[in-house]
């Protein structure tokens, strides 16, 4: 038995900033996966809806929700990132000032999916878009 | 009284079953079965809301008479700090605290002397160094209960003090014992409660039932004895002194009190419980990482919003704030450090136990038959209007969908499947009718 959700998030769309995640980590907890895990997707897939927002040209994210592992797939059009390993390290960012000042965008994104996910895939091609796969184990 | 898990309970009298509260409820706790309002127990956090919000006055919480107070020798009452701004300025704290002790009390200490000890010990617990952070308050009971049953992964994040109401229970309990010889069980503290969610907390303490000197033995609404006490006020000029309470532990009662101890640390203070949801929100994804402390309170203006307060929150907001800037003792004149220090260090002052999540139950233990269901309730939700009208008693479609899917509700108690399904039995049932009878006369 498999279960997939996708959520559409469009660029600067800060009204529904956060909506994917908290009903990701809502369908979770009703599925019966642990605290524990439920907190570390929530944390990573915030961050990637932020991202969707903030950097890109607007993106899906897609939960699957299989028997031993939960994937949850990030993907957007967009810039892309140039410097992939750049982009992994703390605290860099290239959002905008406007986006600073609401309280986004102080880097960390990337890193911190790195931190809470069991398995991280990185693609990402200038002026195309980034693909970001992670996988949680159950 | 009786152990109760919840003290919100409902008025059937005057229910309509209008469900304006199931659908104002933020944890989603209410459905209006048989035409009546039915709380789903493990959801209730306390938080009153119901209350407020009920046009019919059905929703009510359940409270002690003030009569209870006849069944201890000596009778003590500890009023929370909010009381202090339920009156006019022009009364002086001693007055409003003789008028409570005119209605039977032998005694009248002040939970703001409590919140003083735990204000000046929250310092020593910050940098205990155990806690995840932010260290987040435990001050309202509601927002404790949100957590559990809301944000499970926050649970270890809550201080672990007791309340002020606890440590001043406490703290009278050991005075009354060592230098006034009196029975522990000769005493009965009355807390005077500003809500619903303390009131249950007198019933069912977070954690301190191994402490029997932190027990209280009944909550009584500020609002039961609120019109004796004016008369009082009105009445008579005591002279009696019996202020033990400085401008910041009574500030307790608004939103910021607790934290405003906390200097030099980063402090969120959040009120009313829909902003705390979505703060807690932002906490638990990992978005406020440079918050210290968390102080989140269930009611509008904290515990001054109480549901069973008297005066409009503004209002007694402004009395507490006029009465800060009249008052001449000041924390730390008033309390010695050492003092604060050798409760803490004491132990008496936490909580021993973990406060452990109470996560709500999932679809299924088995995770292919939650799948399953979760299926199962996507289908039916896309069958439902999505208008969220509560008619079918369910705050929502997508609560409803759910319900079905559990088995607590069916189908048809959607008004428009309903209307549907009536249309095709009429359609079936004109179609019958068009159909002649072989003995009757032809349609012809």
């Amino acid at each position: 038995m498999s279960y997939e959700i996708v959520f559409d998030v469009k660029r600067g769309d800060f009204d529904k900033a956060g909506e994917a995640s908290r009903k990701i980590k809502h369908t979770l907890q009703q599925l019966g996966v642990t605290n524990k895990i439920v907190r570390k997707i929530a944390i990573a897939g915030y961050e990637g809806e932020m991202n969707l927002a903030i950097h890109s040209l607007g993106g899906k994210i897609l939960l699957e929700v299989g028997e031993s592992k939960l994937t949850l797939t990030i993907e957007d059009v967009g810039p892309g990132i140039p410097d992939i390993d750049l982009a992994m390290t703390q605290g860099w960012s290239t959002a905008g000032d406007e986006v600073r000042q609401m309280g986004f965008g102080a880097g960390m994104g990337l890193p911190n999916m790195v931190r809470n996910a069991d398995e991280f895939d990185i693609t990402s091609q200038v002026d195309v878009g980034t693909k970001i796969v992670m996988s949680f184990l159950l | 009284m009786e152990k109760l898990l919840h003290s919100v309970y409902l008025d059937e009298e005057k229910c309509l079953g209008c469900t304006t509260c199931v659908r104002n409820c933020p944890t989603g706790a209410i459905r209006v079965r048989g035409g009546k309002a039915t709380i789903i127990e493990s959801k209730c956090i306390d938080c009153g809301e119901c209350i407020r919000i009920c046009p019919h006055h059905a929703k009510l919480a359940k409270t002690d008479p003030l009569s209870s107070i006849r069944n201890y020798k000596y009778k003590v009452a500890i009023p929370a700090p909010a009381i202090i701004g339920q009156f006019k300025t022009k009364y002086s704290i001693d007055r409003i605290l003789s008028g409570i002790k005119s209605l039977g009390f032998d005694e009248v200490v002040e939970v703001a002397y409590g919140a003083e000890v735990v204000g000046r010990a929250l310092k020593y617990e910050y940098h205990a160094k155990r806690y995840p952070k932010p260290l987040i308050s435990s001050a309202c009971p509601a927002v404790v209960k949100l957590i559990q049953v809301r944000f499970p992964e926050l649970t270890d994040n809550i201080c672990r003090l007791k309340s002020p109401m606890a440590v001043t229970a406490r703290l009278v309990r050991k005075r009354l014992k060592e230098q006034h010889q009196i029975k522990n069980s000769d005493v009965g503290i009355f807390f005077i409660t500003p809500c619903a969610a303390k009131a249950t907390m007198v019933n069912n303490p977070l954690c301190c039932e191994d402490d029997l000197y932190a027990n209280i033995d009944g909550a009584i609404a500020i609002k039961d004895i609120y019109s004796d006490v004016l008369t009082y006020l009105n009445e008579v000029n005591p002279g009696e002194v019996l202020q033990n309470s400085t401008p910041e532990a009574f500030g307790w009662a608004l939103s910021g009190g607790e934290s405003n101890y906390l200097k030099n640390k980063n402090v969120l203070n959040v009120d009313g419980i829909q902003n705390v949801i979505s703060v807690l929100e932002e906490i638990e994804c990992g978005k406020l990482d440079t918050i210290e402390f968390f102080e989140g309170l269930a009611c509008i203006g904290g515990c001054v919003g109480g549901c069973l307060t008297v005066e409009n929150n503004y209002v007694a907001k402004m009395y507490i704030e006029e009465r800060a800037k009249k008052a001449k003792q000041t924390s730390i004149t008033h309390m010695p450090e050492e003092y604060v220090k050798e409760i803490y260090n004491s132990g008496m002052m936490h909580i021993k136990e973990r406060i452990s999540p109470r996560s709500p139950e999932p679809l299924d233990t088995d995770i292919n038959k939650a799948i399953e269901k979760m299926h199962e309730i996507e289908v039916l939700e896309s069958k439902l209007p999505g208008l969220d009208c509560g008619s079918c008693g369910a705050p929502g479609c997508r609560a409803l969908a759910e319900d079905i899917v559990t088995g607590k509700a069916r189908e048809i108690d959607c008004v428009f499947i309903l209307k549907d399904r009536i249309m095709e039995l009429s359609q079936v049932t004109n179609e019958l009718l068009q159909m002649g009878l072989p003995t009757g006369k032809s349609n012809e």
